[in-house]
């Protein structure tokens, strides 16, 4: 079968839309016109330069756990993979599957910064980001309840003079599987990559180990190449109790805390239910009002 | 493609890609497009979320293969791309980040923090008939779920209103999945049996008969008894002496009836079993049924009583048919005032006949509705009109898989499309649950450029040949109007 990639700009004309196999990637930039024709040029031409072959060709390797002294990939990207969960890999099992969407994320990004002058630029694969950003510019994340709701539940300002270049989500109602229950965890890091990684780890540690409450299978009961193999995989959660989500949620607060003081991650956000914990240093707002640093979410910020 | 199962556990390989997932049975590949429908590999994904398609890339332009631009909407010989198949972005929800671009509330992308929901979709049913379906804003069901209510009726049909976002997402889990299953089918002009608390059951498929509490519709009446006495009255005067409209709501008798008065009818001595309403009007003149004129009647003079002898004369003439000209009777009064059935008139014949032509094929109907604001007041676009007005300014033309869309006026683009003119299989579903309908925008290629298009990224049509279907369509649809 003859593939091919997907190179479109979206609604608005200005968010170029990359899409092959799995890779599904928005990107936008600002700078001035030619700067911009060069860096899509540059990232169109990247994307298309054998970017999923390379990964698809170390794939056996990359689905299986880490090992965090050495590293037997060649692909530029999934070396980047690999560096990115090494960190994790020698307290728990992950594979460099883990930090692909933020890898991905990054190379384009780095070609298009490559190849053109920007002021910023961000790469969205799947809600694992990479950020760039020139001397005194800055993005505004946003998280949200729902893609069309009109408000915002928090928001998170990422300046130039931060180390924050990655933003990337984990949990478990995406496409790829979740052994915790948390609906999402948001993280901010050097690279997407890290992110990437990172809040794997995190949204794993939102836990409730046992409960009766949360139905799981074995990863590859549902994909069988997947790299989670046997483990068991969240499917479903049903009631939890106020003290279950907050204990929950302060299991993954407890590794967000350590990620955060080895230097891994810049800040995360937890999400489950109605409850939300912030980990991090970085000004995290509700829309109008300060963030509490934990507790349920106001009612006006749910109800967007 | 590689679709033979290996033989354990029928779990095939896809070679969409180099990644070549193996997939199990009801099971998708990794990037939820491609998945294993009993042992073939399918692809799930050819059909554009509607407001994924309008915030992440709705535009489908078409280009002509060879040649330059004629500046027509769409070229000759009418190949349309559609957003089936085009693919779409929802598959990366993980958990659905969305980024929204820049500038609204000074937000640059916005990481979505639980599963997307699309559920501000529907569908209208008009069903063609006049059996009582049951009461207005009584609950419709299918499978014992809510899904809709009856809303009002119109003329000679009853309406249903289907889905929404209450019955999809605001009630149970199988509520929702219930719901969700009607809506697809529907859509998919397949038949759904729905039933209707304190009414009927019926099967609906939309471009069929409707088939209520187990008894096929064959046509719409062109009116009640009354009313087409009112609609033939003219035709009728000089050529008998009376006729009677049998129907199970109101059975209408010329001589009696305000059209005969006003031609000048006399008199006929005739008496009606049922209720008097007004003049040449009576209800309930039989019971309910699969006969004549929805009553249940095989005999017409059932519904008569004796002629009074003051005023009936032998001679006379009468025609008895029913309100959708399928069953019909010519009769003369004997010397005892008893009416013996004779051979139709020609002419008389003529007038049944038009009374049949007026009577269309009762049919179900179905058009989907669905709504873009959502997305476009998340700010999509970095002015979140602009995509509206460009529609509105029918500068984009929108269409569903192809097919023309009515789009409502107001905030949003909420559109309506029948869903026979779709292509088969045209809508789908995620589990949110939610439906999955194409949508194209389409614009000309100026407009395109005028919209900071990157020209450079635009793809010729022939280069989506191959991974894209393309869909054939009679007559290219209506330009949109004129740029101003």
């Amino acid at each position: 079968m003859t593939r091919t990639p997907l190179i479109r700009f979206l609604a608005d004309g200005r968010r170029l839309n990359l899409q092959d196999g799995p890779i599904d990637l928005i990107v936008e930039a600002s700078g001035s016109p030619a700067n911009l024709r060069a860096a899509y040029a540059a990232a169109s031409h990247r994307f298309t330069d054998g970017l999923l072959d390379e990964l698809c060709r170390e794939l056996p390797l990359l689905r299986q756990a880490a090992d965090p002294a050495r590293c037997l990939l060649q692909g530029k990207v999934a070396r980047r993979m690999h560096d990115a969960v090494a960190p994790f890999a020698a307290g728990c099992f992950i594979t460099p599957m883990a930090a692909v969407a933020g890898a991905v994320a990054e190379e384009i990004l780095r070609a298009m910064v490559e190849g053109a002058r920007l002021d910023r630029a961000y790469v969205n694969n799947g809600g694992d980001i990479a950020l760039h950003l020139a001397n005194g510019e800055q993005f505004t994340v946003g998280l949200a309840d729902l893609p069309d709701a009109s408000g915002l539940l928090r928001t998170m300002v990422v300046h130039a003079d931060d180390p924050t270049r990655g933003v990337a989500t984990s949990g478990r109602h995406g496409r790829s599987f979740s052994l915790g229950i948390a609906d999402a965890v948001t993280v901010l890091a050097r690279t997407a990559s890290q992110a990437d990684a990172a809040a794997t780890i995190i949204a794993n540690a939102v836990d409730l180990p046992g409960h009766s409450a949360v139905t799981r299978r074995p990863a590859c009961d549902l994909q069988p190449d997947n790299d989670l193999g046997t483990r068991l995989v969240t499917r479903d959660v049903g009631a939890l109790s106020g003290g279950e989500i907050e204990d929950a949620l302060e299991a993954g607060a407890a590794s967000a805390r350590e990620l955060l003081a080895a230097g891994l991650i810049d800040g995360a956000a937890l999400r489950l239910r109605d409850e939300m914990i912030v980990v991090g240093t970085k000004t995290v707002e509700l829309p109008g009002l300060r963030a509490p640093l934990r507790g349920p979410v106001a009612e006006g910020g749910l109800h967007v | 493609m590689l679709t033979e199962p290996t033989a354990a556990d029928d779990k095939i390989r896809c070679d969409a890609c180099p990644v070549m997932c193996y997939i199990k049975p009801g099971a998708a590949g990794a990037c939820d497009r491609y998945a294993n429908h009993d042992g073939r590999l399918v692809r799930v994904d050819p059909h554009i979320l509607l407001e994924r398609t309008v915030s992440h890339g709705g535009r489908l332009v078409p280009f002509q293969a060879t040649g330059d631009w004629d500046g027509k909407i769409v070229h000759e010989p009418s190949l349309f791309v559609t957003a089936i198949g085009a693919g779409t972005t929802y598959p990366d929800y993980k958990p659905a980040p969305f980024i929204v671009s820049s500038e609204i509330d000074g937000v640059d992308m916005v990481t979505v923090v639980t599963e997307g929901i699309f559920s501000y979709c529907g569908v209208k049913v008009k069903i063609d008939t006049d059996r009582y379906l049951g009461p207005e804003t009584a609950t419709v069901r299918a499978q014992g779920e809510a899904i809709g209510h009856v809303t009002t009726s119109e003329y000679g049909s009853q309406m249903l209103s289907l889905g929404g976002v209450h019955h999809l997402t605001g009630g149970s889990k199988k509520e929702g999945r219930v719901t969700c299953d009607a809506l697809m089918d529907l859509s998919n002009c397949k038949p759904v049996e729905l039933t209707i608390d304190g009414g009927a059951t019926v099967v609906v498929q939309a471009g069929h008969a409707p088939v209520v509490n187990g008894v096929a519709e064959e046509r719409m009446r062109v009116g009640c008894g009354s009313a087409t006495i009112g609609m033939f009255a003219k035709q009728w005067l000089g050529k008998v002496d009376e006729v009677v409209v049998v129907d199970d709501h109101i059975t209408g008798v010329l001589s009696e009836h305000q059209a005969g008065k006003l031609l000048d009818i006399a008199d006929t001595g005739i008496k009606m079993k049922g209720r008097r309403s007004t003049p040449g009007r009576y209800f309930q003149v039989a019971e309910p049924g699969t006969g004549w004129g929805g009553t249940k009647i095989s005999d017409p003079l059932s519904v008569l009583g004796p002629f009074d002898a003051k005023k009936a004369r032998p001679g006379m003439t009468m025609l008895m048919v029913s309100t959708t000209g399928e069953h019909a009777a010519f009769y003369e009064l004997d010397e005892a005032l008893k009416p013996v059935e004779k051979q139709i008139p020609a002419e008389l014949q003529l007038s049944v006949e038009r009374i049949q032509e007026n009577c269309e094929p009762a049919l179900c109907t179905v058009l989907f509705m669905a709504g873009a604001g959502g997305s476009l007041r998340a700010g999509v676009t970095d002015n979140p009109v602009r995509l509206t007005r460009s529609v509105k300014d029918a500068l984009t033309r929108v269409t569903s898989g192809g097919a023309p869309v009515y789009v409502w006026p107001g905030g949003g683009i909420t559109f309506m499309v029948d869903v026979t003119r779709l292509p088969a299989g045209a809508f789908g579903y995620v589990p949110t649950p939610a439906l999955v309908a194409p949508i194209e925008f389409t614009l000309r290629l100026s407009d395109y450029a005028a919209l900071g298009g990157h020209m450079d990224h635009v793809r010729p049509l022939a280069s989506l040949k191959g991974n894209t279907e393309t869909l054939q369509i009679s007559s290219p649809p209506s330009a949109p109007g004129r740029r101003p």
